[in-house]
């Protein structure tokens, strides 16, 4: 009883597994451990095979843990998810506080700030404070999308790529270097000069456009993670291509696959508003912040400025909160790789 | 080295062929047919009829094809309908002035991110380093246009010192006669490629601090004057060729905002107002430009690295 890995194992279980795995991510087992994904190899080489998959379960859930530490860790990733949460607030349940109209237009046009309207009126009548909340409300919600269906896009691609290797591999890739020599804002211009884009076709060309930097980034990783003695003991053990794709190249992307969906978030709130500015993209009266812009630009001239500088002010906030997260992340996980 | 540059190059022009094919697609993913979107919605089935066998679209998708990749390979990008142009005349006639706004835009954000990037890596964690990371986040987190935005709002509209549209006629020569009005466009785009560079240039330094050759230097004897231009300025160099290269895009797409915040007579502009008006052959042309810079870029990227730095070594 005192020594023994096969005895815990047999006796009860996946459940003795369960503090090894999370020490693992703790700073003390740090040092002890060569690399999380030795560390992998290690429980999948030594539970038998029918253990594995609880094994690998406790895996994903620490590499969930590792990543809420980061946050932790990180005062500027900290700082970030501030940020978003107090933007979120105030886009989907400061409306619910502040009541306005911003389907039906009135007279009461370009009015300063006064109690009644504390940001104004824009051109249309609109109330400013309230079409902010409701164009971060699509910003965000096209960011979240965006960042959420690419990713699992690129990162099935991704995989799928650097598993089958060779040939395959080569075309694959081929065709993300294809679509990535277009800059996504002509390509979306292109499309967009098309068809006139209503919410679920922005995301999904968006995602279409995105899906790109992930894929490239999986690929690369599922590369070197393919060859490691993990995959190859649950080979061995008769693990099936799925398994290892599912169960072991993805979690282990896992890190990657964070930090750059916390970008891709970034990247799409830009780019739509980009978009807007240039007239591609939700058709009125819909609000967006890029369309806030484009529409309080013909007032410079007059100085109302609170139709341009509060939608700007906001789309840069939420940018920055969302690029800290990022960085913040990519920080901490290299560390801790460094540590390792 | 030859075999790597040569298995680069084809590899480019497969990635080009594959834009052209996309680009095909999308000119025939237009709703209703070419001919409709060109000579309007009230034609007859003759007329469109007619038309398809002038311009043979009556003939089969792959012929079609061939015959678009002919033309491209021979230079020719399209014909404007709606301005009666041919869309290599467009180019060609606005290029001078691309040439100038994102030739100067590049040149000046190269002279101060350079130097900005070493002294943020000399000085790492000082005081100057937090300022220009600041600067460059928030840069890099703004929409482009409103950074331009700002630019107008306080130097034309505020000071009244500079105008706040580019030169409004047409050519090269009428574009350098208002200098004034070129200072706007140019400091936006120059800013936004700055950040872009910053970041980079600021860990790329860090690395080359970080090698022996460094540490040689140092060893010799060698001030810290002489150790950052006759070393680390020199070896710091090498990835600006690259990141010049890999960047073409996103400068070709602030430079499309610029000129449409500036209402700059160039390539960027020509293609806003054709995707506007629905003049397709300038929007696929100009896209099909813009890939193929793109695609060179990165491949001058590659092979200058590769002739550059005498350590990578391919086969």
């Amino acid at each position: 009883m005192t020594d023994g890995v096969p005895e815990q194992v047999g006796a009860s279980g996946a459940v003795p597994l369960t503090p090894r795995a999370d020490s693992a991510v703790g700073d003390n087992a740090a040092a002890t451990t060569p690399s999380g994904a030795l560390l992998d190899g290690e429980q999948a080489a030594r539970a038998p095979a029918a253990l594995g998959g609880r094994g690998d379960a406790v895996r994903q859930d620490a590499s969930w843990r590792m990543i809420a530490r980061a946050f932790v860790d990180n005062k500027l990733a900290l700082a970030g998810l501030i940020m978003v949460v107090v933007v979120a607030l105030f886009c989907f349940v400061g409306p619910l506080f502040w009541h306005t109209n911003q389907v039906n237009t009135t007279f009461l046009v370009n009015k300063p700030p006064s109690a009644a309207h504390p940001l104004g009126t824009d051109d249309l009548g609109y109330d400013v404070l309230g079409r902010l909340m409701a164009g971060g409300q699509s910003s965000l919600e096209v960011g979240l999308a965006v960042a959420v269906v690419a990713t699992a896009f690129g990162v099935l691609y991704g995989v799928l790529s650097g598993f089958a290797g060779g040939f395959t591999d080569v075309v694959m890739m081929r065709f993300v270097d294809i679509v990535l020599a277009i800059p996504v804002v002509y390509l979306f211009i292109d499309l967009a000069s098309e068809f006139k884009p209503t919410l679920w076709l922005l995301i999904l060309v968006l995602s279409l456009l995105s899906w790109l930097g992930p894929a490239r980034l999986v690929r690369g990783e599922t590369l070197s993670l393919r060859v490691r003695e993990f995959v190859e003991a649950v080979r061995t053990m008769g693990g099936r291509s799925g398994r290892i794709i599912v169960r072991h190249l993805v979690p282990n992307t896992m890190g990657t696959i964070a930090v750059n969906a916390t970008f891709q978030v970034a990247d799409a709130i830009l780019t739509l508003a980009v978009l807007s500015y240039l007239g591609f993209s939700l058709p009125p009266p819909t609000a967006t912040w890029g369309g806030m812009l484009e529409n309080g630009v013909n007032f410079l001239y007059d100085g109302y400025w609170w139709e341009i500088y509060p939608a700007g002010v906001l789309i840069v906030l939420t940018v920055v909160a969302f690029n800290f997260i990022g960085d913040g992340l990519r920080d901490s996980l290299d560390v801790r790789l460094q540590r390792r | 080295m030859i075999s790597y540059i040569i298995r680069r190059v084809g590899q480019a022009i497969i990635v080009l062929v594959g834009v052209t094919i996309i680009v095909f697609i999308l000119q025939h993913l237009l709703p209703g047919s070419i001919a409709r979107a060109i000579i309007g919605p009230r034609a007859s089935a003759l007329q469109i009829a007619a038309f398809n066998r002038q311009y043979g679209l009556d003939r089969s998708l792959p012929i079609q094809y061939l015959s678009f990749l002919n033309q491209l390979i021979h230079g020719n990008l399209g014909y404007s309908f709606k301005q009666n142009m041919s869309v290599d005349a467009i180019v060609a006639h606005d290029l001078p002035n691309d040439l100038l706004l994102v030739g100067a835009s590049l040149v000046l954000a190269l002279v101060i991110a350079i130097p900005v990037g070493i002294i943020q890596a000399v000085k790492r964690n000082g005081m100057v380093d937090y300022v220009a990371t600041g600067i460059s986040f928030v840069l890099y987190s703004m929409p482009s246009y409103l950074l331009g935005l700002l630019l107008i709002a306080f130097f034309a509209v505020d000071l009244r010192y500079l105008p706040a549209e580019a030169p409004q006629q047409p050519t090269i020569t009428g574009v350098l006669s208002d200098p004034a009005g070129l200072v706007l466009p140019i400091a936006t785009l120059t800013l936004i490629t700055c950040a872009l560079f910053s970041r980079y240039m600021r860990s790329s330094a860090i690395d080359s601090l970080a090698q022996d050759y460094i540490r040689t230097a140092r060893a010799k004897g060698l001030g810290q004057v002489a150790i950052l231009f006759r070393h680390l300025l020199r070896n710091s160099l090498i990835p600006v060729v690259t990141l010049v290269g890999i960047s073409l895009p996103g400068i070709l797409t602030f430079g499309l905002i610029v000129e449409q915040l500036f209402n700059f007579p160039g390539i960027g502009l020509a293609y806003f107002n054709a995707a506007v008006d629905g003049d397709y052959p300038v929007v696929f042309g100009v896209t099909v430009l813009v890939a193929l810079v793109t695609v060179l870029g990165n491949l001058f990227a590659d092979v200058a690295y590769a002739i550059l730095d005498p350590r990578v070594r391919y086969d």
